[in-house]
């Protein structure tokens, strides 16, 4: 009916044809150029760093540990091998704690209730928190007071808290648009409220929740500022042997290797920003992926 | 459900993945050596290439121990060693009052070592014939933030009424934050109406060419380029002083010149590969200051590194047993 309607309303207007008003064109180049800001500024820093890059972009940038004495040879292989840590222990911490907190508010909290309204503000505030701010906490929680040091459990543990607030948000918008009646059916035909939420609702939700957690991990992937105050070392030679290993990530080789007045650390510094990309890149890819191929309509 | 269960398969094979990876890099580190363990060094920004130099080739010959190397600053890497969360701290300048007393009161011992001299060189031109010798004030005068000395002849009537055309390492470079400190009193205080580079090549370029030129950057760089340039003479209030390894060494070279130091902790030091490191950095000095484009300690002072470094092993070896790492 309303698609219907619809056609009718706008047919007057497609008759119209060039006699468009000013107005109507005017946003529509608006839009446009709107657009253009965010792709372009991605395509020119895209080329920029692909082109400085170039001849750094082989093999050596993920067989190679960095090394000051020869920076022709030196690669990053310690920075991914530490991000891939780091992030495997966040998506470890983060993902139970975020989608079952998420399951409790939406599902099994008192709706509306005054606790419900509370913690619901708290975690919208929560996400809005720079991520500096999360590297202070983790510094003094996980570093310090919990006697982890300088490891792959502590980055990984304040990176779990920065992405939870994100998990958790958009776990509940997800568990929100199942429909009622999937619930309601699930109930009438005997199942508890446990077996609705784990065995309906939860399945049912599940490509939206991919997508949100994949663009949180995404976020920490990328993140610098939090590390660097939890004392991410920036010079390392080894691959992470354990979570109470030392590491370091690629946000962070990149910020120490642009900082060198060397050339050739600069041509490395692209280099493995284009990786970077790439991971962030097929992450999304992922995310996209996982959510059409799951994806229902009701 | 018949869509979930792909799913949660390809979740699980890309979480596996993650962790093979992960996993997969972890086991490549380990090491033939007898020494195993991990050494952390933070600090100063200005020792960490000499300290990293010296850490990647240390694991060249001792691949079971793991050194990292951070660099939160000078400031920064004392506030972490005084905890006993560093072995060692890079200092661009000795311990301060308080730090020395966070440090006590924490009840960390530790000693200084001296492992290389930086110097900053001022270059002119070789066209250049009247600035043989500069003051610090009229170096100041010429660098200060606002500044608006264009010729010569403003800082001395003497020289001749040439346009000033200025060079220097941009505002990233440890180089910069130092002139800035000394020069104007305030690190980062400085005009910036000059040519900022971070590749010394162009300064070195931009100097040679122009005849009122005026640019600074490290003594090494500028040892390898005194055929195209020319280096001032400083006067810091006891007559003219040309930049040399021997005059920043001994640290007539004022205020253009420092020390950089390494402080171990004592308690560090009694374990094995802790003591084995800086051993090796004390060994080869010489050849890390050389490649981190330093100057390297002058014999009296390499005798000096060796004895404070001796002493500093004897206190660990009697020290109460070590902190476990």
């Amino acid at each position: 009916m309303t698609a219907q309607s619809l056609v009718v309303a706008t047919a007057p207007l497609d008759l119209a044809g060039s006699g468009q008003p000013l107005k109507d064109r005017a946003f529509r180049w608006m839009l446009f150029a709107a657009l253009t800001v965010g792709v372009v500024t991605l395509a020119v820093l895209i080329a920029y760093v692909t082109i400085k890059g170039w001849p750094r972009l082989n093999s050596t940038l993920w067989t190679n540990m960095p090394s000051i004495r020869r920076p022709e040879r030196a690669g990053a292989q310690s920075a991914i091998t530490g991000t891939l840590w780091v992030i495997s222990f966040t998506a470890i911490f983060a993902l139970p704690t975020g989608i079952l907190a998420a399951l409790y508010l939406e599902e099994f909290a008192r709706p509306n209730s005054r606790f419900q309204r509370l913690v619901e503000i708290n975690i919208q505030n929560l996400a809005a928190v720079p991520s500096i701010v999360y590297g202070i906490l983790g510094l003094a929680v996980f570093a310090r007071a919990l006697a982890l040091g300088q490891s792959v459990i502590t980055a990984a543990l304040t990176l779990s808290l920065l992405i939870l607030p994100i998990i958790i948000i958009s776990t509940r918008e997800a568990l929100r648009a199942v429909p009622r009646n999937i619930r309601d059916g699930s109930l009438a035909l005997g199942a508890t409220e446990w077996q609705t939420a784990s065995r309906q609702t939860l399945p049912a939700a599940i490509p939206g929740i991919a997508t949100g957690v994949i663009l949180s991990l995404s976020r920490a992937v990328g993140e610098a500022a939090p590390l660097l105050l939890l004392g991410a070392v920036t010079f390392i030679t080894f691959n992470p042997t354990g979570p109470l290993s030392g590491y370091t990530t690629l946000p962070i080789q990149i910020f120490n290797w642009t900082k060198d007045s060397r050339e050739e650390f600069q041509i490395l510094a692209s280099a493995t920003i284009v990786l970077l990309l790439v991971l962030l890149l097929v992450m999304n890819f992922v995310a996209i992926w996982i959510r059409n191929r799951t994806q229902k309509r009701w | 459900m018949r869509t979930i269960k792909p799913l949660l398969t390809t979740v699980s094979i890309v979480a596996a993945g993650l962790t093979l990876a992960a996993c997969g890099g972890g086991s490549t580190s380990a090491g033939d050596s007898s020494l195993s363990g991990q050494v952390g060094i933070d600090g100063s920004s200005t020792v960490f290439p000499l300290t990293a130099l010296a850490a990647e080739d240390f694991q060249t010959v001792n691949s079971g121990v793991q050194v990292k190397v951070g660099s939160s600053g000078t400031g920064g890497g004392f506030e972490k060693f005084c905890r006993g969360e560093s072995d060692a701290n890079d200092a661009s300048r000795p311990i301060k009052d308080d730090e020395a007393a966070a440090c006590a009161s924490a009840g960390v011992a530790y000693g200084p070592l001296t492992v290389a001299v930086d110097a900053l060189t001022i270059v002119v031109s070789k066209d250049n014939t009247w600035a043989t010798c500069l003051t610090t004030d009229q170096l100041g005068a010429i660098w200060a933030p606002g500044s608006t000395v264009a010729n010569w002849n403003e800082i001395d009537p003497s020289f001749p009424a040439e346009p000033i055309k200025l060079f220097g390492p941009g505002t990233d470079s440890g180089t910069f934050d130092y002139f800035t400190g000394v020069i104007n009193g305030e690190e980062g205080a400085s005009r910036t109406d000059y040519t900022p580079s971070e590749d010394d090549n162009v300064i070195v370029q931009g100097v040679s060419g122009s005849k009122g030129g005026l640019g600074y950057f490290g003594f090494t760089y500028y040892e390898e380029n005194a055929d195209k340039l020319t280096a001032v003479q400083i006067d810091s209030g006891s007559g003219c002083v040309a930049p040399s390894a021997a005059t920043a060494q001994d640290g007539t070279y004022a205020p253009l010149s420092r020390p950089l130091f390494v402080y171990p902790s004592i308690a560090a030091l009694a374990r094995p590969e802790v003591a084995a490191f800086f051993q090796y950095y004390v060994d080869n000095d010489a050849s890390i200051a050389e490649g981190a484009q330093y100057i390297p300690l002058n014999e009296a002072q390499r005798t000096t590194l060796k004895a404070d470094f001796a002493a500093l092993l004897a206190q660990a070896s009697t020290a109460p047993s070590p902190i476990a790492s």
